[in-house]
């Protein structure tokens, strides 16, 4: 293992000490968590965001947060959910009493530990809402399984949901809106090459010389199956059509883009692939509102990407099109 | 036989031990199928437990558990913290305020405890998850009225090997549907070194 670290132990404080060093001017850490807050929170009228999870998925969360998306995000270990009590310090600092919604992806461990968090602070009179994300189409959900976990797409919610909230409207409106944006988009992603966790010290899995898998999730966890290595265009089409068979789309209707690179996929891979993704959704006659190409929820150092496509109308339009002044998303 | 402070003192002390031996152990089963910290998660968690409770005095057993809650929901992450933290949160509240359980309401306190489990979690027996250890023992447990310490342990363990065959529905390993048959739920495991811990403690 070769990485650009100080102690393994170390590695999710070392970051939060560098990115607040770099941005002190518009984010800060509460002292003695690993929770970040915009500057100026809790913003009077405003109902707070608070989003978060493991660590090693930069800029995912804590580069989202900002004006026009979160208000907090709270940081675990890598690759591990934070534990209730930080995540309930983030929705104490950013409650101005109009109530705070949290953004969770699903999985387990997220979703337990914030569902915690929201009765502690639901026990110190806050009110709390909740939306979970589960954007990734290549698990299925079932009342068997966790269902869906949440992914990339996990960004438009914050979008979404932030920008509604800068307006002043109010908990249970900036929660119906999460919902609204979490029905409407739908992810899938494929990994080259497997990511090492600093403290495992070894690759999460394996994948042979001629070998992807397809279906990951942002930690490496296997998907649908692990094939030889196909060309970009291939990829494009296999991820799509995954959407396009758990999404209904019709002619003419809108969609923002996103081509997620997980941690080591250069932008010149990025922009093949969307060559692949215009030209099918083009000939599908569906819209391009927006694309995003770059890497918005990486997987350390794995290599590969994600796409999602995020269905929009007039009103989500407004939202996605609404200011935003974050670290990793400016609009 | 009488569960004081005393002897949940004792079950926190050799539980911590247990889990710091078997630490490596419940890494790898992690490993196999789930996101392998379980072993990191617990002994960093357990140590803090044993630590905070033997420095500390206390009155009564609810406030014992409510102290082993909370440094575990703070410490462990993942979703054991949440889990154990729940499961011995409602063990306090069982046993708030008393200073010795006899063995209905220790055997109360721990059917709360499932009950927070399940809850938190969502699983049922049959999912591959600690539940397959607990719901089992405490079937038992409900039989027999009293808790009989060497036979909890022996069920304990056979329901955690049990998981063995069992395909995961819940958690991580559910990703990995029939790929997770063959190995043993991690949670039932640090759930066996609990339980083998409790019968340790009322054997003393």
């Amino acid at each position: 293992m070769k990485k650009l670290i100080n102690d393994p132990n170390q590695v999710v404080n070392d970051m939060l000490e560098g990115m607040v060093a770099a941005y002190q001017n518009r984010l800060r850490r509460l002292p003695g968590t690993k929770v970040i807050v915009r500057n100026d929170a809790p913003v009077k009228g405003k109902v707070g965001i608070v989003s978060g999870g493991g660590s090693g998925h930069e800029p995912a969360h804590a580069g989202y947060v900002g004006k026009g998306m979160l208000d907090a995000a709270v940081c675990g270990e890598v690759f591990t959910s934070p534990t209730p009590d930080q995540v309930l310090e983030a929705i104490k600092a950013v409650d101005s009493g109009k109530g705070v919604l949290l953004i969770i992806k699903n999985y387990t461990g997220d979703v337990m530990n914030f569902e915690m968090a929201a009765e502690l602070a639901e026990a110190e009179g806050i009110n709390v809402a909740k939306v979970i994300v589960n954007d990734d189409v290549a698990v299925e959900g079932s009342t068997f399984t966790t269902g869906r976990r949440g992914i990339a797409g996990t960004v438009f919610v914050h979008k979404i949901a932030g920008a509604l909230s800068e307006r002043g409207a109010s908990l249970e409106e900036v929660e119906a809106v999460a919902k609204k944006a979490v029905q409407n988009v739908r992810s899938m992603g494929m990994a080259l090459t497997p990511c090492t966790v600093p403290a495992a010290g070894k690759p999460g899995f394996e994948l042979g010389e001629n070998e992807i898998e397809v279906g990951i999730g942002i930690h490496g966890e296997p998907g649908i199956e692990k094939t030889t290595i196909k060309t970009a265009d291939e990829i494009a089409e296999t991820l799509l059509d995954k959407i396009f068979d758990d999404m209904k789309l019709e002619k003419g209707d809108r969609v923002a883009v996103m081509i997620n690179g997980l941690g080591a996929t250069p932008l010149m891979e990025l922009y093949i692939v969307n060559k692949k993704v215009s030209e099918i959704l083009k000939e599908k006659q569906i819209h391009v509102h927006e694309t995003f190409i770059g890497e918005y929820m990486t997987s350390l150092e794995m290599a590969g990407c994600s796409i999602s496509l995020f269905k929009l109308d007039d009103f989500l339009i407004e939202l996605f099109d609404a200011p935003a002044d974050t670290i990793a998303l400016k609009k | 036989m009488a569960f004081g402070v005393k002897q949940a003192k004792r079950w926190m002390s050799i539980a911590n031990d247990h889990i710091q031996q078997q630490k490596q152990y419940l890494t790898e089963l992690d490993q196999a199928i789930g996101d392998g910290d379980h072993g990191l998660n617990m002994a960093r968690g357990f140590q803090e437990v044993a630590g905070k409770i033997a420095s500390t005095n206390y009155e009564d057993l609810g406030s014992l558990f409510k102290d082993v809650s909370m440094t575990l929901i703070a410490k462990v992450g993942g979703a054991s913290g949440p889990l154990y933290g729940t499961a011995f949160l409602k063990m306090s509240l069982a046993l708030a305020g008393k200073k010795e359980a006899d063995d209905k309401e220790l055997v109360a306190a721990l059917e709360a405890a499932l009950g927070g489990i399940k809850a938190r979690g969502k699983a049922n027996a049959g999912e591959k998850t600690m539940v397959d250890v607990w719901e089992p023992v405490m079937e038992f447990l409900r039989e027999k009225g009293s808790v009989h310490a060497k036979e909890v342990e022996l069920l304990a363990k056979e329901k955690m090997e049990h998981t063995k065959e069992l395909e995961a529905k819940k958690g991580r390993a559910a990703y990995l549907g029939k790929r997770s048959v063959g190995h043993i739920d991690p949670g039932s495991a640090s759930s066996y070194l609990l339980f083998a811990a409790l019968a340790k403690a009322l054997e003393e």
